[in-house]
């Protein structure tokens, strides 16, 4: 098969849909929190709990999807903790992300190395298995590459619909947009600007545990180190690349993925000729010139980043 | 719930929040220590002892505390002129490569020349590694954080090449390393039979500059000035820009100089773990040193001493050496927060 015919075949396809659902996660619950004014670096760090707490749970003899929703609270409660310090608190949220991310990440890891001292293969769960869409997943090519997937891949798309769906046709999500644009005017409807971003950065750093818990649940079945390997910070990338807009991220999220599905098919073929570690930068390089390419017209929300005092302007 | 700035915060109030945010930190790694069925008092005086329980444990400390002096000063340097570089890790290992391509015996020249020139190629080659990301952010407005965080991801994978290709050591026996650096490029020990040596010296030289820069300087004034108020800055007639690039070549400088100080001074070659981390705890020492080039001194020897006290403790106790960066990094957040409190007083109402 040459390089050109793989891109047209059905299993790169759904490769790259596989690959795309734990940044979809990610990239939505760093969207939700930007769109509320708040930068979330505590994402790398919030998908690795995400990935240990739906895994322990699992491995406890908790159903898959109980350690999906304790992957979520966990997240959330990493997420609440980076809102109490930069919403009401008002710290720089780059020093308070890259805190979380850092304590976050080291947390897990002494908790993973207290419950297995000694383990250099962790024990492996029973993943979710792929559940083929009754008839969709007939369809010749997009059955294949769409409707054959675990469950948490479908859970991704609805998420970023019903994103989609908050942010822009109910009042809440106009809330939260309006938080991120100009939060005086969210205070002169009665809202509580504190708590209107609070809770998105908490939803937003659920969701991102979400998507850690893709990898150990779903992708992978067993919680290794340095297991999320930057997908957080590719995740910021999306953001920017999709516009602060959940389709277009979404989008993103796809196409990104297919291009490192790409590389890993390309990587079988050219290997002999070129370093897989020149494959193995692609993803993080192409982040890189994503930024570039879009950030020239990003429109950020305006009060990204920026503390709101109440009563000031 | 609103903040109100203080007017003048009292010394007892300057003193109270810090101390309460140590505490903190210490009850919450007594908590976790607990967790391991260790006891968590013994345990402390564990972490102290091997920190600084003797005159090994003390140049211990001090030689892991090298390198962190060297990326806490990279990183101090840039947030207080808002550049915010969390590629030290990136810069510490192009630093180390630039060490190894000069110093294997490329040029084979005596030490009083060949140690300047590696100290300049690493501060070079740390130096253009930010100065992408920079000159990205002030032409095209490319966030910095997310470039300079995954410049570590594709550097370490760049290193990673080089010591499978062209830079590997083929009496290696194998190992993706590289060759030895040349006697003349070794940094001299400090004290005879110590692993102590002459970078720590430097790390010293270095934060005294950056203090006389901070000081002392225009570029010093401008820096300060950018990271206040970019915007007024720009209105007082300062190239807020060329602030910036200057500002990277400084931070990823000094990021460099910590990969030269370890291959030169400690490992002798480069492999791919020589740096557990000291870029992104280099981001803790500077923070816990409030930005101050000074601080960044005492700073990076008390994360040193975490690190290495917590290491000797975990092989005697039985407790998970990761307890060292869950302390580090919650010292991270107590300490910004304390440091809030300080400046503005909680009124509920």
């Amino acid at each position: 098969m040459d390089a050109l015919e793989l891109l047209f075949s059905a299993s790169l396809w759904a490769a790259a849909i596989r690959i795309a659902s734990p940044l979809i996660f990610a990239t939505l619950g760093e969207l939700i929190s930007e769109r509320a004014g708040v930068l979330n670096l505590g994402i790398e760090g919030i998908m690795t709990v995400g990935a240990f707490a739906g895994w322990f749970t699992v491995y406890q003899g908790g159903d898959l999807w109980l350690g999906v929703l304790v992957a979520a609270l966990a997240g959330a409660a990493f997420g609440l903790l980076h809102a109490v310090l930069v919403v009401p608190l008002g710290l720089s949220q780059h020093v308070t992300g890259i805190g979380i991310t850092l304590f976050a990440a080291s947390l897990t890891y002494y908790i993973y190395r207290l419950a297995f001292p000694e383990v250099t293969s962790p024990p492996k769960i029973e993943p979710f298995q792929p559940w083929p869409v009754p008839i969709l997943s007939d369809i010749p090519f997009f059955g294949e590459a769409l409707f054959r997937q675990t469950p948490l891949t479908y859970l991704a798309f609805i998420a970023a619909g019903l994103v989609g769906w908050f942010l822009y046709r109910t009042p809440a999500g106009l809330a939260v947009r309006t938080a991120g644009e100009n939060p005086a005017a969210v205070e002169a409807q009665g809202i509580d600007v504190t708590r209107v971003r609070m809770l998105a950065v908490v939803a937003g750093s659920a969701l991102m545990g979400i998507g850690g818990a893709f990898l150990t649940l779903s992708a992978f079945n067993s919680f290794y180190f340095e297991m999320v390997n930057g997908r957080g910070w590719i995740a910021i990338a999306l953001v920017v690349f999709g516009s602060w807009r959940p389709g277009k991220a979404l989008l993103g999220a796809v196409l990104f993925a297919a291009f490192d599905a790409y590389q890993l098919r390309l990587q079988q073929l050219a290997g002999a000729f070129v370093p897989y570690q020149i494959f193995l930068m692609l993803p993080y390089a192409l982040s890189i010139l994503a930024l570039i390419v879009m950030s020239r017209r990003a429109a950020y929300p305006r009060a990204l980043m920026i503390p709101y005092r109440k009563g000031e302007r | 719930m609103r903040l109100e700035p203080r007017e003048a915060p009292s010394l007892l109030v300057t003193i109270t929040y810090p101390a309460l945010a140590i505490l903190v930190v210490l009850v919450f790694a007594g908590f976790l220590v607990s967790l391991s069925g260790a006891n968590p008092f013994s345990v402390f005086g564990l972490v102290v002892k091997g920190a600084a329980g003797s005159q090994f444990a003390l140049f211990e400390t001090l030689t892991r505390a090298t390198p962190l002096i060297f990326t806490g000063l990279a990183a101090a340097v840039a947030f207080r002129a808002k550049l915010w570089n969390i590629g030290a890790e990136a810069q510490l290992y192009m630093g180390a490569v630039a060490t190894v391509v000069f110093g294997t015996g490329l040029l084979p020249l005596p030490a009083p020349i060949l140690i300047p020139i590696l100290l300049i190629v690493a501060a070079l080659a740390g130096a253009l590694t930010l100065l992408g990301p920079t000159f990205l952010k002030v032409r095209f407005g490319v966030d910095e954080v997310v470039t300079t965080l995954l410049l570590n991801f594709i550097v370490i994978l760049f290193v990673s090449l080089l010591l499978e290709g062209p830079l590997k050591d083929p009496m290696g026996m194998g190992w993706p390393q590289t060759k030895k650096v040349i006697v003349e490029a070794q940094l001299p020990k400090l004290i005879q039979g110590k692993r102590l040596h002459f970078g720590f010296l430097l790390a010293l030289i270095a934060a005294v500059t950056v203090w006389i820069i901070n000081t002392r300087t225009a570029l010093g004034y401008e820096m300060k000035a950018v990271g206040f108020n970019p915007r007024a800055a720009r209105f007082a007639g300062m190239k807020v820009d060329r602030v910036m690039l200057k500002t990277a070549l400084l931070s990823g400088g000094l990021a460099g100089l910590a990969g030269l100080s370890e291959v030169a001074g400690l490992k002798g070659n480069l492999t791919l773990d020589l740096s557990p981390g000291f870029g992104y705890a280099g981001i803790v020492v500077a923070m816990l040193a409030l930005l101050h080039p000074l601080g960044v001194v005492a700073a990076a020897i008390f994360v040193a001493g975490i690190f290495v006290g917590a290491d000797a403790m975990s092989r005697s106790a039985q407790v998970p050496s990761y307890i060292a960066q869950v302390m580090v990094a919650s010292a991270l957040l107590a300490m910004v927060t304390a440091v809030m409190f300080t400046r503005y007083r909680l009124r509920w109402k």
